[in-house]
């Protein structure tokens, strides 16, 4: 049977609804039309679903609401509760079930193709709608195993450190060639054990490919996963012949693998290498180069106040373990004394400060951080030179100096601030024994420059705000 | 529509994609995720396609688990990202 067009009007919302979330994304190119564009998006699903609803006879109306109700009910109180540090294992969960809805429609369309109007006239799934819906249940799948799997690392469910499996690259490229293989095939012969074949595979690479990655790749692994599910979203879309969901699919897809494009850079890692795996394993294994001892000096917070107050300008480099601290609240407090002391305080984030892209930046705007203070890496790197003092809370890596320097470091070649050329360097950090995710010495510790604030970040901050208020 | 006109939604939608999320400021990549998360739910569709015919019960029970699913992520991930833009405020002056 051979599907009827649907009527033009259809096709038109289904458009729109594309558009739609193509200016939700359009709205995030700055804050202040961001909210705006999130209403589109939300316009745009509305759009979507009722078109759906108002055009195929829905034999079961009152369960596909309490299906809409259960769901939107469990994701509507995720939302509300979940922490903002909590955010990247959010999206991971997330994705996984893009990913199971993915799976679960494609197999629906198998076991009743006459519904989705992609039955030949010989009665057959047609050869290409074959491969599409193959395409999209192996990419949903692998979506949702890999997510499971990143939500349990990032959730600390499960060890960050990899899981090295001897002969995986030949176990990950041999699934990976016989899931292709068996879609081909399938375009000959749509028996129903390749189909599920292809499935169970897909299942199982996904969980192959994720967990020999560690726990500092993760932001990479979740822009990764973003990818994955806009491309199963869109293979699904063709073979619904829905503009709607193969422009969104279009979309997430080139959205998240921008997304780790601009992670692996800001790691100076390749992608293949992350890919590949077991990044944390060799950094965990050798603990960096044995340590001279290296003179430092040690600061106090009335000393900290004190340099800040005399100073023009601050800028503060704040890491991960900044948030780890929960030291985000009582930092802009001391930021918000020392402006109206007339000091300029500017933040500056790491792409990789956080655990996801953006992380940090929520964080602050959660600690009610203006977002006009808080700049990238390359807008403001070269402010350093300038700069009276730099202020490191729970960061270590990103200022490296050995990034730019020592061809021997692990860390080599990852972009990092210059916090060298600031005229005086606060560096919080518990004990001068830990040492950041690479495992690296950091040279900023001996400068002349620096002194080290050893502390919980979060104490000493309140102490500096005390002491700043005397 | 054919394959070939789909194809070309399909490779035109990458090249907007490219851009638009290239013009994104990187302060929010964050909740970028979560709408991205949100939208790819679209595939609500599908499962109410699913769901709504008749023929085969498997198929429409699998859709009705697909359509929680995609609903669970359609309100959270816009509800979170609302959540999150509502926190970024300019400097008062």
């Amino acid at each position: 049977m051979e599907h009827a067009a649907p009527p033009a009007w259809v096709m038109l919302a289904y458009l729109i609804s594309g558009v739609f979330f193509i200016l939700a994304l359009r709205g995030l190119s700055s804050p202040a039309t961001s909210q705006r564009g999130n209403r589109f998006g939300m316009a745009g699903m509305l759009i979507a679903v009722v078109t759906t609803l108002i055009t195929h006879e829905v034999a079961s109306l009152p369960e596909i609401l309490a299906a809409i109700a259960i769901g939107g009910g469990i994701g509507w109180v995720t939302a509300r509760k979940i922490a903002m540090t909590d955010m990247p294992q959010l999206v991971a969960a997330f994705h996984s079930l893009v990913g199971m809805a993915a799976v679960l429609v494609a197999a629906a369309a198998f076991l009743n193709p006459e519904a989705f109007g992609i039955n030949g006239a010989d009665g057959l799934i047609n050869p290409v709608s074959r491969v599409e819906m193959g395409l999209g249940i192996a990419i949903g799948a692998i979506t949702f195993s890999g997510s499971v799997i990143a939500f349990l690392k990032l959730a600390g469910k499960m060890s960050g450190a990899p899981i090295m499996l001897p002969m995986r690259h030949l176990i990950n490229l041999g699934t990976l060639a016989a899931i292709l293989g068996l879609i081909g095939y399938f375009t000959v012969d749509q028996s129903p054990w390749i189909f599920w074949t292809i499935t169970a595979l897909a299942f199982v690479i996904g969980f192959l490919l994720i967990i020999p990655i560690g726990g500092a790749d993760m932001p990479v692994v979740v822009s990764m996963l973003n990818s994955y599910s806009g491309w199963a979203a869109a293979a699904m879309g063709f073979t619904l012949h829905n503009t709607a969901m193969i422009i969104t699919g279009a979309l997430v897809g080139s959205s998240g693998a921008i997304l780790s494009y601009i992670m692996c850079k800001a790691m100076n890692r390749s992608f293949i290498s992350v890919i590949a795996g077991g990044f944390g394993a060799e950094a965990a294994a050798t603990g960096g180069p044995a340590k001279e001892q290296r003179p430092w000096k040690r600061g106090s917070a009335e000393d900290a106040a004190y340099m800040m107050q005399q100073a023009e300008s601050v800028i503060i480099v704040p890491g991960y373990g900044m948030a780890v601290a929960q030291a985000q609240h009582i930092l802009r407090e001391m930021a918000d004394v020392l402006k109206k002391q007339g000091v300029s305080v500017k933040y500056a984030i790491h792409p990789v400060a956080g655990r996801m892209p953006g992380h940090m930046n929520v964080l602050l705007a959660e600690a009610q951080v203006p977002y006009d203070e808080v700049f990238e890496l390359e807008d403001i790197n070269s402010e350093f030179a300038q700069t009276d003092v730099a202020f490191i809370i729970g960061a270590n890596d990103v200022v490296n100096p050995a990034a730019k320097t020592d061809k021997t470091s692990p860390i080599y070649g990852m972009p990092v601030f210059d916090v060298d050329k600031a005229k005086t360097v606060f560096f919080i950090k518990r004990s001068m024994g830990g040492v950041g995710y690479a495992g690296v010495d950091n040279d900023v510790f001996y400068m002349d420059q620096t002194m080290m604030l050893l502390a919980d970040a979060k104490k000493m901050c309140e102490d500096i705000v005390k002491a700043l208020q005397h | 529509m054919d394959f070939i006109s789909i194809l070309s939604i399909f490779v035109m939608a990458c090249f907007v994609g490219y851009y638009v999320v290239w013009s994104v400021t990187p302060a929010l990549h964050t909740p970028l995720m979560a709408v991205t998360n949100a939208i790819s739910s679209v595939i609500i569709v599908g499962a109410l396609i699913a769901s709504a015919a008749g023929g085969s019960p498997t198929a429409k029970w699998l859709g009705l688990i697909a359509v929680a699913l995609a609903s669970v992520n359609i309100f959270g991930g816009f509800a979170v990202t609302a959540r999150m833009l509502a926190m970024y405020k300019k400097k008062e002056r």
